[in-house]
């Protein structure tokens, strides 16, 4: 049976047709691919520099401070431990690294996915052809990703970033489109009764009301993207993924463990961060003192419930109360 | 001029539009072309909305009284006929054109507001004006005016969130007002609310468009509302206009079973003036006549009570039978004395549920004055219950005028006539 199953369903050359689609590239478009590869390596080194030119503690004290101004004294505190232990674990410059990448990644993934999510929100056909994208780059394996990039860019930072933006930029623009598409639709057409353009209802309205949904897709832009920063050290990509590597490869548990908790210290830390900016106000936040930001309105709220339901007519008596109840009722 | 006009317009929801109206022109159901998926949301419907009225468009949900509001804004294209605003057809327009009349002529209430949350109360008065690109400085000036005249001075810097629903809906009523348009669509604009809000935001909107002048297409499934504030009122049932006319044409002469069906429940009391249920008086008295001729008048009538009115046919009191006749046999000349000075008068326009009170504290009958104060009619008691007991039939009192009553102008007499 299974022989005969074989010879009667042909084999579809679906590896070999891929192949020879990235031979194809590799051929004609290697000026392109090294541009990027240039463009990004380049932001990249840059990063890392800026990153690691201040003293290590100096650091931690200032994503200490962002983690006061965005979330509260408690967070800061906990983050500036945290990171004090990965500079005692000597994974600091790692850290940094991976950082950098993920940074990188995550703000190009950004800018392709919030206009993507756009597109798709404004356009069913556009949609119907980005959701099956989006599931195929979301869930093939994060490994397979590694081979054809490296085929693309040789090994080294660069496939790692390019990698890490096609697996963390799914959530991105699904969350935008999703976004989007759940603004109050008489909202919506509130802004068209009132001659806006399209362009004036996405920027006015569509936008500004999506803007917890986008956030929380950029959150988890930035968490896929890190989890997929350490995979690349498979490639060469040096931080915290190459310290697991080698880890792995010299089955040094000890590295590992110091490695993966670095990567779980990061993670924590820029989840919370992104989320609480996501939140718009920060409330717990220093941010709430800034200029331009709002104050807490509670006071303000008490009063307006009071006077609210009648603000121009006189109080009616008991009995009027009753009897106009009645007559709607 | 007509603010509004639609001529038999049509809008369905399918693949092919122009098939679907050709087949309910020939005759074709609502239902029936439901049950191939097609939704014939609104079927020839024809209208005007006079300049300066409140028209307002009564109907249950599903009736097509949403959709036909959005058509006269163009939010939904009509798949046939015209819908005219000020005379340019909403239906030729191009995107640019549309966009033009919704920012000038026509703006709109919404059911929930649709207030942006993330603008202050002023921004969001302003947002018409933000879109058609007015200078910041007059945009806050009109938006603060609009404000003001909607009871919501002060509130400029709040957001909405931190406003009650009445008061989040005057936001809403504000900057339809501040867009300065002369047609206002209102979409269930006062549904969301509770009662005494509803009630206190109708007033006010009444109050407004008397003082604007603004024409007001208002879409409603609430009766008493629709009867409250009309002008005229088309009823819709099944994506069709069944009847359009005042709210007592509607009362009093139901065009089918279903108005009749609607009417039933309506307040009568809210609706029905004390114009519509008295009775033309069948004579009224100058009042610098002698008691004979009264005597006279009253028994060629048979009444024993009459008013009288001044020269310029303004209420001064009445007469009963006995004092005249009492006067008559004392010989004298004038009415001095046996005027009876408190009579109660209500204006003509004044609601039924109004006057129950005023009845209730006088025996004798009412006297019915135009807003200068003439006499024109008379109110008693036993015409008041009538009145209350015909429910979803005429009144008598209103459409059965007797011979002697419609020409009561002939039969009024003033001093020195004779």
């Amino acid at each position: 049976m299974s022989l005969s199953a074989l010879t009667v369903v042909p084999q579809i050359p679906i590896g070999d047709a891929i192949e020879d689609f990235f031979d194809w590239l590799t051929d004609n478009l290697d000026g392109l691919f090294d541009v990027v590869s240039d463009v990004i390596g380049g932001a990249v080194d840059g990063l890392i520099a800026a990153l690691e030119a201040p003293p290590a503690l100096l650091m931690a004290l200032v994503f200490a401070l962002l983690g006061l101004l965005f979330k509260g004294w408690k967070f800061a505190l906990g983050s500036f431990v945290g990171f004090v232990l990965v500079i005692s674990m000597q994974q600091w410059s790692a850290a940094m690294q991976t950082l950098a990448l993920v940074l990188v990644a995550s703000v190009i993934a950004i800018l392709i996915a919030i206009p993507l999510g756009i597109w798709a929100a404004r356009k069913r056909g556009a949609s119907a052809v980005i959701r099956p994208i989006m599931d195929l780059m979301q869930t093939m394996p994060a490994f397979v990703w590694l081979v054809p990039v490296v085929t693309l860019f040789s090994i080294g930072v660069v496939p790692g970033v390019i990698a890490t933006i096609i697996f963390a930029l799914p959530p991105g623009v699904r969350l935008t489109e999703l976004g989007i598409r759940g603004v109050d639709p008489e909202i919506v057409e509130a802004a068209n009764a009132f001659g806006a353009t399209p362009r004036q209802t996405l920027f006015g309205v569509q936008l500004p009301l999506a803007l917890p949904t986008i956030m929380a897709g950029v959150n988890q832009v930035i968490m896929l993207a890190l989890s997929m920063a350490v995979i690349s050290g498979l490639v060469g990509a040096e931080g915290l993924g190459g310290q697991v590597t080698s880890a792995i490869a010299t089955l040094d548990v000890g590295l590992g463990f110091e490695a993966g908790l670095s990567v779980v210290i990061l993670a924590i830390y820029l989840d919370r961060v992104t989320a609480a900016i996501g939140q718009g106000d920060a409330r717990t936040g220093l941010a709430r003192f800034l200029p331009g930001k709002k104050k807490d309105t509670v006071e303000e709220e008490v009063v307006a419930d009071e006077a609210a339901d009648q603000p121009s007519a006189e109080p009616l008596s008991p009995e009027e109360l009753d009897s106009t109840a009645r007559i709607h009722s | 001029m007509n603010a509004i006009e639609a001529h038999s317009t049509y809008k369905v929801f399918a693949k092919h539009p122009t098939r679907a109206v050709a087949r309910l022109r020939e005759g074709a159901s609502r239902e029936e072309l439901r049950k191939e998926g097609i939704t014939a949301a609104v079927i020839d419907a024809s209208f005007n909305v006079k300049e300066g009225e409140i028209f307002v468009v009564m109907g249950l949900s599903g009736s097509g009284k949403s959709t036909l509001i959005r058509m006269v804004n163009g939010l939904w294209e009509p798949s046939a006929g015209e819908l005219l605003v000020y005379g340019e057809d909403i239906v030729k327009m191009n995107t640019q054109q549309l966009r033009q009349t919704r920012r000038e002529k026509v703006s709109m209430v919404f059911q929930h507001f649709a207030l942006l949350p993330h603008r202050t109360v002023g921004a969001n008065a302003a947002y018409g004006l933000d879109i058609q690109g007015i200078p910041k400085d007059e945009q806050v000036k009109r938006a603060k005016e609009a404000l003001g005249l909607v009871g919501l001075k002060g509130w400029e810097d709040s957001l909405p969130g931190q406003l009650s629903g009445g008061m989040r809906q005057r936001v809403g009523l504000a900057r339809a007002l501040a867009a300065g348009t002369d047609i206002m669509l209102m979409d269930e604009a006062f549904s969301a609310l509770d009662p005494l809000i509803k009630r206190e935001m109708q007033d006010q909107l009444v109050e407004l468009q008397n003082k604007l002048g603004k024409t007001i297409l208002f879409i409603t499934h609430d009766l008493n509302e629709a009867m409250r504030l009309g002008d005229r009122i088309a009823m819709m049932r099944d994506g069709k206009i069944v009847q359009i006319g005042t709210a007592e044409q509607i009362l009093n002469d139901p065009a089918n079973d279903f108005v009749a069906q609607f009417v039933l429940d309506v307040d009568r009391t809210r609706v029905l003036t004390a114009k519509a249920i008295s009775t033309p008086p069948v004579a009224l008295i100058g009042s610098e006549q002698g008691p004979r001729s009264v005597h006279k008048l009253m028994r060629e009538h048979q009444t024993s009570r009459l008013f009288v009115v001044d020269r310029n046919q303004k209420l001064v009191g009445a007469v009963d039978e006995e004092a005249v006749v009492a006067a008559v046999e004392a010989g004298h000349d004038t009415l001095d004395g046996i005027l009876d000075t408190s009579v109660v008068s209500v204006r003509q326009d004044v609601h039924l549920t109004d006057l129950l009170g005023v009845s209730a504290d006088t025996p004798k009958a009412l006297a019915v004055v135009d807003d200068e104060g003439r006499v024109v009619g008379v109110l008693a008691r036993v015409t008041l219950l009538q009145a209350l007991a015909q429910r979803g039939s005429k009144p008598t009192a209103a459409s059965d005028q007797t011979p002697a009553a419609a020409d009561a102008d002939s039969l009024l007499v003033k001093g020195g006539a004779r």
